[in-house]
């Protein structure tokens, strides 16, 4: 296996974009990345495009040969990855996989999703796909609803009060105000997420990651090309996993132990050499905010039930004991699906180059991403390290 | 050649329904988006409000109904998919047989249409008056967002080229129009879709700050040029909103801005604010109407009244002041929602 380095990211804002495409997202991103790369776009030999509902929401798949064309990169070797909101991350690991093998020395990844100009009910039902349709979907149950299970179990568990788990929104749109890239550049008061309408109780709408398009994505090499091409600032994919949990959260034992996520960290970090203690910056998956408090939990930064203090007591901020989410997270920077994951390494990526401006982790060397599909049915972590 | 308004009419039906009443029925986590809505009689429909628009609008012009040689029907609620209905207001106010009748559609923009077209038949010379209505029982699938607005209602103006009748005197116009499908209902289909948050930024807002910043450079006039403006009102938060957009002051907006009341009563829904600003202006004041209509297009008209201004009023006061509740179910049956056969 060949050390596989970051040499090039590039992102749309998160927004919505009514004028422009999926593919005019996916090109802008992934030419984007070439450029920073500083390569010619004819030398990546291998595309991965993370995607979840391309298929639904706009009737079109292949998006592997897709993107390729109209970025001008026809003859690529190319593909779609789809792993439901894991999707990016799920992308991200192939292209690892493609660079450490050897078989491609300069490969590309782009996490694309365009959502906003379909309707409501269809989007609900695009996500849905994602769930186990037999069992499950035919319920009437939606994403919202069974992380609402969720919630409930773990408020009644550990007899947490939900505004606590509430806040982690509060922090997440706080940090959004200084990233270009984020959907919502603005503040919210813990006060406005409890007020504000309730979805499927006890989630509020402030409490879930927004609908959004957008598209980010990052170029890939191994050891042999940067022989050839060598860059300053280098960021290794010190730890690439994938993990599933049994589908659907009512077959589990317990909703809230998160054994695909705790499998795949640990893979993760057993690759890099490191434990969760060595991690500077973390991204979590928080579609809702639960899902961020479960998170830093199943990760020993907190005992069970106490993931909440951590947030009351600004230990997500740069500067904090384990800065989370630092350019806004699902919630503010927001969460184009199939684009998610690769958002995340995009931002952990300018963390470990110092490139985070008034967000940045001082000295931060170490970056973690979780990235969720389903209810948890399939994780993706990539550990960063910053090698010189 | 100047056009002007010789005189206009307006009419809401004497009919309300609470936006909470329509919460009780289905529910909403949200504050609703008006306090009530207009909602018309058993024997009201689009035509039947355009004739009391159009009627009050000859009265106060006082012209004599041979020399009114158009009428131009801007609705998207005609009670006939095919038949005409300003061939029936024609007939009903006595303008048959020498008049150009015509039924026109763009959504909620087509009362202004119908004013811009009416206007350029005259400054043409084809026609000395001419009448420009816009009027809609608007319809909203029962339970959707747009239930809670979807008013009935009809404003009419007389336009003319004879100077001496000016209540107001058209100063510009300009029409801003692309494709952009935020709202529609094909043949067939009982209620029209929505494309939800696209009907906000690049829908109204996008068109609303086109026609006015359009109409504004053309002109070379500002904001504070104007003492009234009157924006197409689906709700009472978005006509607020892009008034702060474009400069204006919530004042300037205000003394025109009826959703709140009556809801979104569609083509008539800027004509009718337009009216009741016309009630209360005072000689040599300066109007600017947006109207905006899905698919999409925004008419900016510039206005400038003349002293003969409020010699007259409509009768909008005492269609806005006299008021009967209706529960949902009353409110169903008047709407059509409930189908017996």
């Amino acid at each position: 296996m060949k050390r596989v380095f970051v040499i090039g990211t590039g992102a749309t804002k998160i927004g919505e974009h009514w004028d422009k495409s999926l593919r005019d997202l996916a090109v802008e991103a992934l030419l984007a990345a070439v450029r920073d790369a500083g390569i010619d776009k004819r030398e990546v030999q291998v595309l991965y495009v993370g995607n979840m509902m391309s298929g639904e929401l706009q009737g079109q798949e292949h998006l592997g040969a897709l993107v390729a064309t109209w970025a001008g990169m026809a003859g690529v070797a190319a593909f779609k990855v789809e792993a439901a909101c894991a999707s990016g991350g799920a992308a991200l690991h192939q292209a690892y996989l493609a660079a450490a093998s050897g078989l491609y020395d300069c490969v590309a990844v782009v996490g694309v999703e365009k959502m906003t100009d379909a309707l409501p009910n269809d989007v609900t039902s695009a996500l849905l796909t994602a769930e186990d349709q037999e069992y499950v979907v035919f319920t009437g149950a939606t994403f919202v609803g069974l992380n609402a299970l969720a919630y409930r179990m773990y408020l009644s568990k550990y007899g947490v009060k939900q505004e606590d788990v509430a806040r982690f929104a509060v922090h997440c749109h706080k940090m959004a105000v200084n990233n270009p890239y984020a959907q919502f550049r603005r503040e919210v008061t813990l006060e406005e997420v409890m007020s504000s309408p309730l979805i499927a109780d006890p989630i509020r709408l402030l409490e879930c990651a927004p609908v959004g398009d957008g598209a980010a994505a990052l170029v890939l090499c191994n050891e042999d090309f940067l022989k050839r091409s060598p860059r300053d600032v280098l960021v290794e994919v010190a730890g690439s996993a994938v993990a599933t949990d049994i589908l659907s959260v009512h077959e589990r034992k317990d909703p809230l132990t998160m054994a695909g996520f705790r499998k795949a960290a640990g893979e993760a970090m057993k690759r890099a050499g490191i434990e969760a203690s060595d991690v500077d910056v973390l991204e979590v998956h928080d579609a809702f905010t639960v899902l961020g408090i479960l998170t830093l939990e199943a990760l020993g930064y907190a005992p069970p039930g106490k993931g909440w203090q951590l947030v009351a007591e600004g230990e997500l901020e740069p500067g904090g004991r384990i800065p989370t989410n630092t350019m806004g997270g699902l919630k503010a920077r927001g969460h184009p699906v199939g684009g998610t994951g690769v958002y995340q390494v995009f931002d952990l990526v300018r963390q470990l180059r110092g490139e985070a401006g008034a967000n940045q982790v001082e000295g931060a060397e170490i970056g973690l991403a979780q990235n969720l599909g389903g209810v948890a049915g399939t994780v993706a972590v990539h550990v960063m390290r910053r090698v010189r | 050649m100047k056009v002007g308004i010789a005189g206009y009419g307006a009419y809401v039906p004497i009919y309300r329904i609470e936006g909470s009443e329509v919460a009780r029925i289905w529910g909403s986590g949200d504050e609703e988006p008006i306090k009530e809505k207009s909602v018309p009689g058993l024997d009201e429909d689009s035509l039947t409000m355009a004739y009391e628009a159009a009627r009050g609008a000859l009265e106060m012009a006082g012209v004599e109904r041979s020399e009114v040689g158009a009428v131009l029907v801007g609705s998207e609620s005609p009670p006939y998919a095919v038949k005409p209905s300003a061939t029936v207001i024609a007939e009903a106010l006595g303008l048959t047989p020498r008049v150009v009748a015509i039924d026109m559609e763009f959504a909620c923009k087509a009362g202004t249409t119908a004013m811009i077209l009416a206007a350029g038949l005259i400054a043409g010379g084809a026609i000395k008056h001419g009448l420009a209505i816009g009027t809609d029982n608007a319809q909203a699938r029962p339970g959707d967002e747009l239930e809670y607005t979807a008013g009935a209602g009809a404003a009419a103006y007389l336009l003319s080229g004879d100077s001496d009748r000016f209540l107001a005197v058209i100063e510009q116009a300009y029409s801003y129009v692309t494709d952009t499908p935020d709202f529609w209902r094909r043949e067939g289909e009982r209620y029209p879709r929505h494309a939800y948050r696209f009907t906000g930024a690049p829908a109204y807002f996008g068109h609303i700050v086109g026609a006015a910043k359009g109409l504004m450079e053309e002109a070379g006039l500002k904001p504070s040029d104007f003492d009234y403006v009157v924006f197409h009102q689906p709700n009472v938060k978005f006509p607020l909103r892009v008034a702060q957009m474009l400069g204006f002051k919530p004042e300037q907006v205000k003394p025109g801005l009826l959703s709140g009341e009556i809801g979104n009563t569609y083509a008539a829904a800027s004509l009718i604010g337009l009216a009741r600003v016309l009630d209360a202006a005072k000689p040599n004041q300066r109007i600017l109407v947006v109207s905006f209509g899905s698919g999409a297009g925004s008419d900016a008209i510039s206005l400038m009244t003349t002293d003969k201004v409020g010699t007259k009023k409509s009768s909008l006061e005492r269609y806005l002041s006299r008021k009967e509740y209706v529960d949902y179910g009353l409110y169903a049956k008047m709407k059509g929602i409930l189908r017996v056969a």
